[in-house]
């Protein structure tokens, strides 16, 4: 399964609380209604939590749930 | 739905139907396309459309006698159009069109014997159908030549007879029409028709043309009736006995579905309301092109529509019930690839006012149910349609919400209040004040907090709905079934309908029997009255408002949809939550219905105006005011409503029966507030307050966030079940400033949100 990058998924800034650690993009698996997709997501280098951005949750990701729910 | 019950819907739905003047038109001109060029002066267009259908169109269009006018529904609002007059007018001016391209030749051979009018149609019919035809005749045109230059202008029967030509017809002139000639013909042609102002002496032999395929006792002669006056009938006869031969050579039956062949009834309505009378403005010709068109405007355009023209989600799609029924069975097929009409299907309020109106009574609201239930039953129903509505129903039906009880100090109850979740979470004051008063002046009066059920019923989850409905009649057989006194009004139908045993009254009627309590206002408003949809079918419940609003000395205003023909407020069938856009659309068509305050009863119609920015009120807010003025109550948000039903359970509970069972949830000590823009999101999004306190008691603390170098922020997430909702905030002393909130459906795989 190919990665896909979108532009949305910026975290510029946030880094993890836990950890102390800026993100990097790492490759995530996301899953809705039975399918899963390969996203290039930010995320702690160290304990791997994503951050999902408002932009990318409204976005992108809304339109896939959409289409997923085959409105 | 299978093939069968999807014929059956679409055949419900009259707006395909053709006009009442087509139908009645023996040769089915399409008089409303016609007219509807003629009224653009698009005048070689309108002759296009009728010399696709009419025989020789120069000398027909002329000689037409229009029969469609005593089917014209414009007859009942001034008379029928003149379509004769617009024929003629349009043949004037019009340029001329080619005749029609003939069909491949069938190598038949058909004589046609006579050429007077229907002699001449019948060669064109024939012709057009591809057979080869000779025309025996003495003078071409026979009676026509005698017809004066006003009516049958020079040049017009010449001008047809050439395209009879180019259509391939062999005309015999200066044939003496014998019957000697007839029965050679006979035997050498695969059909023979005469016409019926040439019968030879003798013909009358073969017995007169059968009424249905002009099929004389001898086999393969067809002919048309002797004397027929009307030009129009003469050419239907020709049409007709083309389609004879046409059966005859084919040697398929000559009789079955023939119904649709010459003037038949349409089941097309129309409505004339809201049309104004408006006489012919020409007789038997239009005088001039002004006269012409102001005559073919005064076509209404025939169709139906009746039901699209009062629903705003029937416009919004941009069809009408017979198409939407198609597109709804094909939405169901569909095992791979996207399914197009899923929002449209949840789109419905299921309100009922299309059946109203429609002639037919198509409802509209069942087949969308019906639909839901299956998309349900088949696993296809898209999850974010009702769910927020569901949890929401699931919190009123919830112990921080629901409560059966006695009322305080008594061991039975001779009534049960029930006003509904909905108007608990919009106005919990008023609720207690009404609850107050039926105590005082009723005695022993029970209550109920929780929900009817009406969301599950029409997310299409009957299961759900089912088990709401029975745990709420279980704690009503146990406050041994006493009467309900409903305040909601879909609450009164759901329960009307589905808890049949009990006896249950509206407050409006008690209300009306009891006298107004002290303390309502009465100080002379004017107000638009808005009947919510569901009492669309209770004339008992609007006469005991209209007689509240009355006493409270209510000057009321009628919107023109009112009554049993109410609009919802978009609510209704849980619209406003698969389709938020539509239902704001919808709320605001009603809230522009009048210029006047608006009053109505039921929690959400009110609601749903305010939100539009119209001052809205219920008629709780006149009968059991509280200190606000009652146009400007706001609309509370989602988690105010939560909240309103928690605390007025709460509040109720001690104050009424003494007991404090405020079991507060760990995350609802999280102190939070939100900026304006928060708030907005929030509500825009459908994050609740408790929603978010999660987030920050479970997520948070489970060590699950970010913080921002620069803003200092914190950004924490939480998934309770099927969505993650993100917080960004600011810590500020104890408690939790949010400045944004989000949420998706989406899982990260093996992650936290
Ligand atoms: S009003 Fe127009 S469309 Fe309607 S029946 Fe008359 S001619 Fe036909
Ligand atoms: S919203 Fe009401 S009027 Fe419109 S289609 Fe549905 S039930 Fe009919
Ligand atoms: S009212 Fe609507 S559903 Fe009924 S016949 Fe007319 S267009 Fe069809
Ligand atoms: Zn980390």
């Amino acid at each position: 399964m190919s990665v896909i990058k979108v532009p949305e998924a910026d975290a510029a800034g946030w880094r993890c609380a836990a950890c102390d650690e800026p993100l990097v993009m790492r490759p995530v698996e996301l899953e809705y209604l039975d399918s899963l997709f390969n996203v290039e997501l930010p995320a702690c280098p160290r304990c791997h939590h994503v951050l999902i951005p408002e932009a990318l949750a409204l976005g992108k990701m809304h339109q896939v749930e959409q289409l997923l729910e085959d409105k | 739905m299978d093939q069968k019950e999807l014929r059956a819907w679409e055949a419900r739905c009259v707006q395909d139907e053709t006009p009442r003047c087509t139908a009645a038109c023996p040769l089915h001109v399409d008089v409303r396309t016609f007219c509807g060029l003629m009224a653009q002066r698009r005048f070689d267009k309108a002759w296009q459309t009728l010399a696709k259908v009419l025989p020789l169109p120069s000398v027909l269009a002329r000689l037409c006698d229009a029969p469609c006018k005593a089917e014209c529904v414009r007859k009942d609002a001034g008379g029928p159009i003149e379509t004769g007059a617009l024929e003629r007018y349009c043949a004037q001016v019009a340029a001329p069109a080619l005749p029609p391209k003939p069909l491949p030749s069938r190598r038949k051979t058909v004589a046609v014997f006579g050429g007077d009018l229907c002699g001449l149609c019948a060669a064109w019919e024939l012709a057009r159908r591809g057979f080869s035809v000779s025309l025996y005749c003495g003078v071409p045109g026979g009676s026509l030549l005698n017809l004066p230059e006003s009516v049958l202008p020079q040049g017009a029967l010449e001008r047809e007879l050439e395209n009879l030509d180019k259509l391939g017809v062999d005309l015999k002139r200066d044939t003496d029409l014998t019957m000697a000639l007839l029965d050679s013909l006979a035997e050498s042609r695969d059909a023979l028709f005469v016409d019926g102002d040439a019968w030879p002496a003798g013909f009358d032999n073969f017995g007169q043309p059968d009424e249905l395929t002009l099929g004389t006792r001898r086999s393969g002669i067809f002919a048309s009736p002797a004397g027929q006056p009307s030009p129009v009938l003469r050419a239907a006869a020709a049409r007709r006995a083309a389609n004879s031969v046409e059966r005859f050579v084919q040697g398929v039956s000559m009789t079955t579905s023939r119904q649709l062949e010459g003037a038949y009834p349409s089941r097309l309505f129309t409505s004339l309301d809201n049309v104004d009378a408006a006489a012919p403005v020409c007789g038997d010709l239009c005088p001039d092109e002004n006269a012409a068109l102001a005559e073919a405007r005064r076509c209404l355009q025939c169709e139906c529509m009746e039901c699209v023209k009062v629903c705003e989600y029937l416009k919004h799609y941009k069809q009408y019930p017979k198409v939407y029924a198609r597109q709804i069975y094909n939405n169901a097929s569909i095992v791979m690839g996207t399914r197009q009409a899923n929002t449209m299907i949840n789109s419905c309020m299921l309100c009922g006012l299309c059946e109203v109106v429609c002639p037919e009574d198509f409802s509209m609201a069942e087949l969308c149910l019906e639909a839901r239930r299956s998309m349900v039953e088949r696993g296809k129903m898209p999850p974010s349609a009702h769910e927020f509505a569901l949890r929401d129903m699931a919190f009123a039906n919830s112990d921080a919400c629901a409560l059966a009880r006695h009322a305080p100090a008594a061991e039975s109850s001779d009534y049960l209040f029930f006003p509904g979740c909905q108007l608990t979470a919009s106005d919990p004051d008023g609720v207690q004040a009404a609850y107050a008063d039926l105590c005082a002046r009723l005695g022993r009066v029970g209550l109920m907090l929780r929900c009817c059920g009406a969301p599950a019923h029409w997310a299409g989850r009957q299961a759900m709905a089912d088990q709401s409905l029975s745990t709420l009649k279980e704690e009503w057989k146990h406050l041994s079934s006493p009467r309900i006194i409903a305040a909601c009004p879909t609450c009164l139908n759901t329960l009307r309908q589905w808890l049949p045993e009990a006896e249950i009254v509206s407050h409006w009627s008690v209300l009306r029997a009891m006298g107004l309590p002290e303390g309502a206002r009465s100080d002379g408003m004017v107000l638009a009255v808005g009947d919510p949809c569901a009492v669309r079918h209770d004339r008992a419940i609007r006469e005991d408002v209209r007689t509240l609003l009355d006493r409270l000395g209510v000057d009321m205003v009628e919107p023109e949809l009112t009554g049993e023909l109410a609009q919802c407020c978009g609510f209704g069938g849980l619209l406003a939550e698969a389709n938020p856009e539509l239902g704001r659309l919808v709320a605001q068509r009603r809230a522009d219905e009048l210029a006047e305050d608006f009053v109505t009863y039921c929690a959400m119609c009110r609601d749903r105006i305010a939100r539009t920015g119209k001052r809205a009120m219920h008629l709780y807010d006149l009968i059991y005011p509280g200190g606000a003025e009652p146009g400007s109550r706001p609309a509370p948000g989602y988690s105010d409503r939560r909240e309103n039903r928690t605390r007025l359970r709460e509040k109720l509970l001690r104050t009424l029966w003494k007991t404090d069972q405020s079991g507060a949830e760990p995350h609802e000590a999280v102190q939070v507030v939100f900026t304006d823009e928060a708030a907005r999101l929030m509500e825009e999004r459908r994050i609740l307050r408790s929603d978010v306190q999660k987030v920050l008691h479970y997520g948070a603390r489970a060590g699950a966030q970010f913080g921002h170098d620069e803003t200092g922020r914190h950004l924490a997430s939480w998934r309770p079940s099927t969505v993650t909702y993100w917080v960004e905030y600011e810590q500020q002393g104890e408690g939790v400033l949010v400045h944004r909130a989000w949420c998706h459906r989406m899982r990260i795989k093996g992650g936290r949100a």
